[in-house]
């Protein structure tokens, strides 16, 4: 079956099967380059691709016999062909846990997997959306990769561009996890702490790039953002592929900005048309933390429009007030029948624990959000235990040990046998 | 009132380039018809049909976003700077 998404462009960027940039919302279009906003409305653009000339079969055998890691999907995403030869940190094809321990202490009857993205290279899903802005980097002849960060897409941009042989200059807020700024200043290059929120940070990068002091810098979320944003699609190629070439029926994703949920609900509609996948409904959940739940509280209140907060939760890597891609999720959690919820910090620890405790993955505070709401939807009868359910653990633990402090010894014991009778662990 | 205000590059096409534009205006909607008498065009690319701003807009007096002050009728001081970005994702 072959597949015409849109029109072919008249660009010659060599992106593969990328066309030209779309915007979201007037529909405006642009032939591909650096850039992020609609300069009819200011809407986001995205990539629209041309897969016209796909045989559904030939495209499923391309892609099992492909690397495993995203570049199986090559053929689906705003890259050149021979991506997979360029210097690259090669993210993805991460485990898809199937978590029958978890299920049974949720009550999960239908099946439930852990996508563990703590995985990747710099551990968390951010490389999958770095290498596809560093692709775009190349093709457009930036030398800096640069970003606005809650801590996990600066050390993805520090490690892609120390393997790229690019510069890095990243911009984060100043008080972040100890452990995320080592993970980010460790690959040599610029490390900047903004005195402020994420939101700041993210204004911060925005004015630097209408200044000549940005020019040539590639800020893979800011005038690369369209690019980046489609690596969130290989988490849905990867979740139906792993399934057996299968959608799941409902899936649980953290929100910061939204872009990654709202890929994810573009990657699996793109395996319907491409007839990899049969086409059958799925849920889309969201999950927020409750100090930081601005698409949460206009989901539950019913409104289409995002109120930004001021961000106050331990899970900082989801901790963007203003999340420019909030609509969308709701648009998304209400056409596919899913929801929005939030939990409370204490239930982000309890979840990381018991995600921990039941499954040996040890997840950053993101993954506890997805958790968390994952059991909170159960407990209400929003999300139903009979059907098969995916949760995105989107980031490693050893990010945010700050979030289970308080996690230590059982006992401390003199180096003798009758010592550890006492201390009654026999 | 007089006001800085930084425009983003996709809005420069308005103002010959510049960067930046001086203002006049007590509250940012003022701010913004001022604007539109020297840069035509430029105020039906912030505000929509209803008048409001675009949703994908993000204004700042100082370094205050308007949508936690007043919005549209948020104060705008002699000698402010005036920010508007486009909004972007981020993570």
């Amino acid at each position: 079956m072959a597949v015409q998404t849109v029109a072919s462009s008249t660009n010659s960027v060599n992106l593969g099967p990328a066309a030209a940039l779309s915007c979201r919302e007037c529909g405006h279009r642009v032939p591909l380059g650096p850039v992020f906003a609609c300069e009819e409305c200011f809407g986001p653009l995205e990539i629209a691709y041309d897969f016209s000339g796909y045989d559904t079969e030939e495209l499923r055998k391309r892609i099992e016999a492909g690397p495993a890691n995203i570049w199986r999907y090559a053929p689906l995403l705003p890259v050149p062909a021979d991506v997979a030869g360029k210097p690259n940190l090669n993210p993805g094809w991460t485990k898809l846990v199937k978590a029958d321990n978890l299920a049974r202490e949720l009550g999960v009857t239908g099946g439930l997997y852990v996508k563990d993205d703590s995985g990747n290279p710099t551990h968390s899903f951010k490389d999958r959306v770095v290498a596809q802005a560093l692709e775009a980097a190349r093709v457009f002849g930036f030398t800096t990769l640069s970003c606005s960060s809650t801590g996990n897409l600066a050390g993805a941009v520090g490690a892609a561009a120390a393997r790229a042989g690019f510069r890095s200059c990243v911009f984060i807020p100043h008080d972040l996890e100890q452990g995320k700024i080592v993970m980010a200043a460790v690959y040599g290059g610029d490390l900047v702490g903004i005195e402020g929120n994420y939101d700041d940070v993210n204004r911060f990068c925005s004015e630097l790039i209408g200044d000549p002091v940005g020019e040539g810098w590639g800020f893979v979320n800011v005038n690369l953002r369209p690019y980046y944003a489609e690596g969130s699609k290989t988490l849905a190629y990867e979740i139906a592929e792993q399934l057996g070439w299968r959608l799941p029926d409902q899936i649980v994703v953290p929100i910061a900005s939204g872009s990654q949920l709202t890929k994810i609900d573009k990657g699996l509609q793109e395996l319907i048309k491409l007839g990899l996948v049969e086409d059958k409904p799925y849920k889309i959940f969201g999950a927020q933390a409750e100090g930081c739940s601005p698409v949460s509280t206009a989901f539950k209140a019913g409104h289409d429009v995002v109120r930004p907060q001021k961000p106050d939760t331990i899970a900082k890597s989801l901790a963007i007030g203003n999340p420019a891609d909030g609509p969308y999720v709701l648009d998304i959690a209400r056409r596919t029948g899913g929801a929005v919820e939030d939990v409370t910090d204490e239930q982000i620890v309890d979840a990381i624990k018991l995600l921990a405790r039941t499954e040996g993955i040890f997840a950053e505070t993101a993954g506890g959000v997805t958790v968390g709401v994952t059991r909170k939807l159960i407990d209400n009868g929003v999300l139903d235990p009979a059907k098969t359910t995916v949760v995105l653990n989107t980031g490693d633990g050893l990010k945010t040990l700050d979030a289970v402090a308080g996690t230590g010894l059982t006992a401390t014991i003199r180096p003798n046998l009758d010592s550890f009778r006492e201390a009654g662990l026999v | 009132m007089s006001v800085t205000v930084r425009i983003p590059t996709i809005l420069r096409t308005y103002t010959g380039g510049q960067a930046e534009v001086s203002a006049e205006g007590a509250t940012l909607a003022e701010v913004i018809a001022d604007l539109e008498k020297n840069h035509t065009g430029i105020a039906a690319r912030v505000l929509d049909d209803q008048g409001q701003l675009r949703r994908f807009v993000n204004v700042y007096v100082n370094d205050d976003d308007v949508r936690f002050e007043q919005g549209l009728e948020t104060a705008t001081p002699d000698g402010a700077g005036v920010s508007i970005i486009p909004a972007v994702a981020g993570g």
